[in-house]
């Protein structure tokens, strides 16, 4: 059957289980020609690239989340299971099955590879990380391994140069000669009998084509025995955390400086080349000071991922879920969720969409319900002008910024959170129902390379630039628009800002927001901030920068420190620590969850909690003085 | 929970009593139903994928600080980390 039509592109699916290396292999197969997720809506569940091979043949790659068997038990694996057996609706199913298995420990690959045979779909096995493996002296006989299996088996170093080269080799070998058609699925959901069955003759197999080394490698292990230790592990997880967030406010400072200095650079060009008038203003105004403004926030993004895609790459995410699984489980979270919640700090959509492998729907709920007030990126760029503009920069201890403490302060505020209302939840929903099992494989630690880091952080800066060029700056139009017309009459005294309709808008929201402390520039600014939370710093640089007359340039900073008391910045911080002021991660709640009904408690409770606790903070804060 | 089946087949420790540093082999994996939220057959299943199957050498490595709970194992070259409740139904040798 080697008459494929040739207009089609041939699709291999990439299956393995969880940490077997399959998307640091999917990154060298496709290297930069990946599609990137798109956050705001359809599917991040399944990644597709392009791959080249040295014959010139285009491959369809598609990235299937891991998994022990195809007998899918969480969303995310039924993706990979109905996505094998050619299932899903308007997806072509795949020519064939690359098995990517961890050559230093195969056994739960092979029991897959067995599994995946009976779907009578063609395998290539790929045994990943073959360098670990020799490394540790295990040493595997391939050929054996090929006859034992009826696959072909390559061998291959996703992260080293030239470590593809069997790989490609055999990929074209196998294109050449013609990927077989698919023989009749007899694959049904496997028994205990079955894997217990699998499970020995994956075992007869290592036996006939691995030969172990004499002494294991112990080096995880007595790692494991400081960081996993009751007490120290504990203690080394907080201070991680800690570090990772001071490092947010310090490491980025220079980066900041830089970009913010490039764009007054800009601004002043723009200023002495545009002739004065609407053209002129639309640019400083609504460009510059607007999408300038986000823009500032990269790195401190940048430095956020960069943490949590290293404590990933290392291995120390699972860890972390280990260690937090006894505290976590008394607020009524899984020890799972760790992972889904940690990454809602750089975003919850993410986050959300993580929690597809928590197998367990009262858990997943849960988790998907708190998960937006973990503090996310987007709410740095809020965070961070309040505090720079408010906080005054000070040494404490003579160790730590105020600032930074500040900071740490809201970040811990959104956990406290979130761990009380799904504290809460516990009790409303599901009192009746026993905690779930929590069982997680514990993977050897790996040195991160560099380059999966580097691709991690590329798709991280493309998405929050594509997010600052289309989202934030159409958004930026409609405000700068909103806050320019109509122009005020002629011989007017007062900002002609007053007489458009951002302060028509704002006017009219500012009474049910006034008990918080707000006026009517934060009023105009949550409205766009419910596409994205950062769109509100966008909107208060660009309305203030309008009503300051065009000083375009000027910092927003210093002007809110002048116009706001700190009560009302105070309670503007704990607005943002609740409040639902996003509308992808609503529509992604609604995705998930499958319904309307999730999304709209999620709406309605972090509404609640951010007008009371907005309301008490201005009030009390207000008494103490700081009106 | 009832703890007393496992116990009445003494001398196979169940893996959920058994203190941090215990060595020792997979005699049965024996899930009783009340035990958790998934059903038995369910549970069993999942233990076997993770590589809890008879006659495989398991080692306990580490353990929580509150309740010494979870517990992290050395299984079949691997390290899993489950609750002892779970660990209830492996029971060793």
């Amino acid at each position: 059957m080697s008459d494929h039509p040739a207009t089609k592109d041939l699709r291999f699916a990439l299956v393995g289980a969880p940490n077997c290396g399959k998307t640091a292999l999917f990154n060298a197969l496709t290297g930069s020609r990946q599609k990137v997720g798109n956050y705001s809506g359809v599917t991040v569940e399944r990644k597709s690239g392009q791959a080249r091979t040295p014959l010139g043949v285009t491959l369809d790659i598609v990235d299937l989340p891991g998994t022990y068997s195809l007998r899918a038990r969480s969303p995310d694996e039924e993706v990979t299971r109905d996505m094998v057996l050619g299932q899903r609706a308007g997806e072509a199913s795949p020519d064939l099955l690359l098995v990517v298995i961890d050559a230093s420990s195969m056994r739960s690959g092979l029991r897959l590879a067995l599994e995946l045979r009976q779907t009578g779909r063609p395998l290539l096995l790929v045994l990943n990380m073959i360098d670990i493996a020799r490394w540790r002296g295990i040493q595997i006989d391939t050929e054996a391994l090929s006859q034992a299996i009826g696959a072909p088996v390559v061998t291959a170093t996703s992260v080293r140069k030239g470590g593809l080269d069997a790989v490609w080799a055999r990929l074209d070998a196998l294109v050449s000669a013609g990927i077989a058609a698919p023989l009749a699925n007899t694959w049904a959901p496997p028994s205990a009998a079955d894997l217990r069955k699998n499970h020995r003759a994956a075992d007869a197999m290592i036996a006939a084509a691995v030969r172990e080394p004499e002494k294991p490698d112990t080096l995880t292990t007595r790692i494991d025995a400081v960081l996993l230790h009751p007490v120290a592990g504990l203690l080394i997880l907080l201070a991680i955390l800690f570090v990772m967030f001071q490092a947010v406010f310090a490491w980025a400072q220079p980066a900041m400086q830089a970009i913010t200095t490039g764009f007054e650079m800009i601004s002043l060009v723009l200023r002495q080349t545009l002739p004065a008038g609407l053209l002129s203003d639309f640019v400083q105004d609504g460009v510059i000071s607007g999408v300038g403004s986000v823009l500032v926030f990269m790195p401190q993004i940048l430095i956020l991922f960069f943490f949590i895609l290293l404590l990933e790459d290392l291995g120390y995410m699972a860890r972390a879920a280990f260690l937090m699984d006894r505290i976590m489980g008394g607020a009524g979270l899984h020890g799972r969720a760790f992972i889904p919640l940690l990454s809602s700090f750089a975003c919850a959509i993410p986050g959300i969409m993580a929690a597809r492998v928590i197998d367990n729907r009262r858990d997943r709920l849960t988790t998907i319900l708190v998960a937006p007030l973990m503090t996310c990126s987007a709410r740095i760029p809020v965070y961070t002008l309040i505090i720079s503009a408010f906080i005054p920069q000070r040494e404490v201890w003579g160790l730590f910024s105020l600032q930074g403490l500040v900071m740490f302060a809201l970040y811990s505020a959104g956990i406290a959170a979130a761990l009380g209302v799904s504290f809460v939840a516990k009790f409303l929903f599901w009192r009746r129902q026993p905690a779930p099992p929590f069982m997680l494989e514990l993977p050897d630690y790996k040195m991160p390379r560099p380059r999966s880091l580097a691709i991690g952080l590329m798709t991280r800066a493309k998405i929050f630039l594509q997010r600052a060029g289309t989202t934030i700056f159409s958004m930026m139009v409609v405000i700068w628009v909103l806050a320019t017309f109509p122009r005020a009459p002629l011989g007017s005294t007062e900002p002609a800002i007053l007489s458009s309709y951002a302060a028509m808008i704002g006017h009219f929201i500012e009474p049910v927001l006034a008990p918080l402390g707000f006026n009517w520039q934060i009023s105009i600014a949550l409205v766009p901030g419910m596409a994205a939370r950062e769109v509100a710093v966008a909107a208060l640089g660009t309305v203030y920068a309008i009503q300051d007359g065009g000083a375009g340039s000027q910092l927003i900073g210093p002007v809110l420190a002048q116009s706001w008391s700190l009560a009302t910045a105070l309670s503007l911080l704990v607005w943002y620590i609740f409040a639902p002021q996003c509308a992808s991660t609503l529509a992604v709640i609604r995705r998930e969850t499958g319904g309307w009904k999730w999304m709209w408690v999620t709406f309605f409770y972090m509404l609640a909690l951010a007008y009371l606790g907005s309301f008490a903070t201005y009030q009390i804060a207000v008494v103490l003085g700081a009106g | 929970m009832t703890l007393n089946p496992p116990f009445a087949v003494a001398p196979h420790l169940p893996l959920g009593l058994a203190p941090k540093g215990f060595l020792g082999r997979i005699h049965s994996i024996c899930v009783q139903d009340s035990q958790g939220q998934l059903p038995a057959a369910e549970m069993e299943r999942r233990l076997i994928e993770l590589g809890f199957i008879e006659g495989a050498q398991v080692q306990i490595l580490h353990e929580g600080l509150f309740g010494r709970d979870p517990i992290a194992v050395r299984i079949n070259g691997a390290t899993v980390a489950l609750r002892r409740r779970e660990a209830m139904a492996i029971l060793t040798e």
